[in-house]
């Protein structure tokens, strides 16, 4: 990434200039920044790393075959998500993993264990504190559970859930690539953080029953 | 044109929530979307019930653990055809 240590890439203009003049250096510069957060969007969509990898590559060579025509109406960033979700959208769809979005409008995440209100809107039997994340053996294994929960959401929390708080973008951001409110954003958003929350806890609560 | 506006009107607004309503108004929380009474509402909440409080502190961990998953890497054969295919287009 040599020219652009540190990922911070150069404004949109000189981006797209250097990409329509042939550029490598800008070119790989954009494939090592945003290839990662790529793959993982990706995966919201289809099942397999395989075709992950297929579908950031497949809108690599749209992009390359498309920068000419590219028109500066959103950022190169969104213009580049957008293909990238598109690509991915159809190739689920082929995979049948991928349900009509429309599926998944009322997908409400039920409280999982140990979260109940039956009080008036109270806490009934209030959930276990979490052990603090000391020791690698235990933070490795709350990585890949939360890779598995990750997993378990449905596509359209997934997507924005990965968007946000794995790759860090910004609301602004995430609504943009989308084409979604900012309000649905956070719905989407609220609900995945509260089913993976949900199962850090079962994990939790299952860690301790062991120690005991 | 002066418009009066009673000060008090806008001060001292604190809504109440009970636990369940709070635990939905997290996010927006921490997204600093929510109205002055509210969120001064959820804050006042948080400050003086243990079990949301605690909550609140697992749906941060939460948040850093999601950030904290170990970076990807296209594979090295994906990001050599592309480059070829980026400098062939160019004619290179």
């Amino acid at each position: 990434m040599g020219a652009f240590a540190g990922g911070r890439l150069p404004p949109d203009d000189v981006v797209v200039t250097a990409l329509r003049a042939g550029d490598e250096t800008m070119f790989a510069a954009l494939l090592d920044t945003w290839s990662r957060g790529m793959l993982r969007v990706a995966r919201s969509y289809v099942s397999t790393d395989p075709s992950a990898e297929e579908v950031v590559q497949d809108t690599w060579l749209a992009v390359i075959d498309g920068i000419d025509g590219f028109e500066g109406r959103s950022s190169i960033k969104t213009w580049v998500y957008r293909i990238l979700v598109n690509t991915a959208k159809k190739r689920g769809m082929r995979e049948s993993r991928t349900l009509p979005w429309s599926a998944f409008e009322a997908d409400g995440v039920p409280f999982p264990d140990g979260v109940s209100f039956p009080d008036g809107g109270r806490w009934g039997e209030p959930g276990a504190a979490w052990p603090s994340p000391e020791g690698e053996a235990l933070a490795a294994e709350v990585r890949a559970l939360t890779a598995e929960a990750l997993g378990r959401l449905p596509p359209r929390q997934r997507v924005v859930i990965t968007m946000r708080d794995v790759e860090g973008y910004s609301s602004d951001e995430v609504c943009e690539i989308l084409e979604i409110s900012a309000a649905n954003q956070r719905v989407l958003l609220h609900r995945a953080r509260t089913a993976v929350r949900g199962w850090l806890a079962d994990y939790y609560g299952s860690v301790k029953q062991a120690e005991q | 044109m002066k418009r009066f506006i009673p000060e008090t009107r806008a001060v001292n607004v604190v809504k109440r929530f009970t636990c369940d309503e709070l635990v939905e108004l997290l996010t927006a929380y921490l997204e600093d979307v929510l109205d002055r009474p509210s969120h001064d509402g959820v804050r006042a909440h948080l400050s003086c019930c243990e079990h949301c409080e605690r909550y609140f502190e697992q749906f941060r961990a939460t948040i850093r653990v999601l950030g904290d998953q170990p970076p990807e890497k296209l594979p090295a054969g994906v990001r050599d055809r592309l480059m070829s295919a980026f400098r062939e287009r160019h004619g290179g």
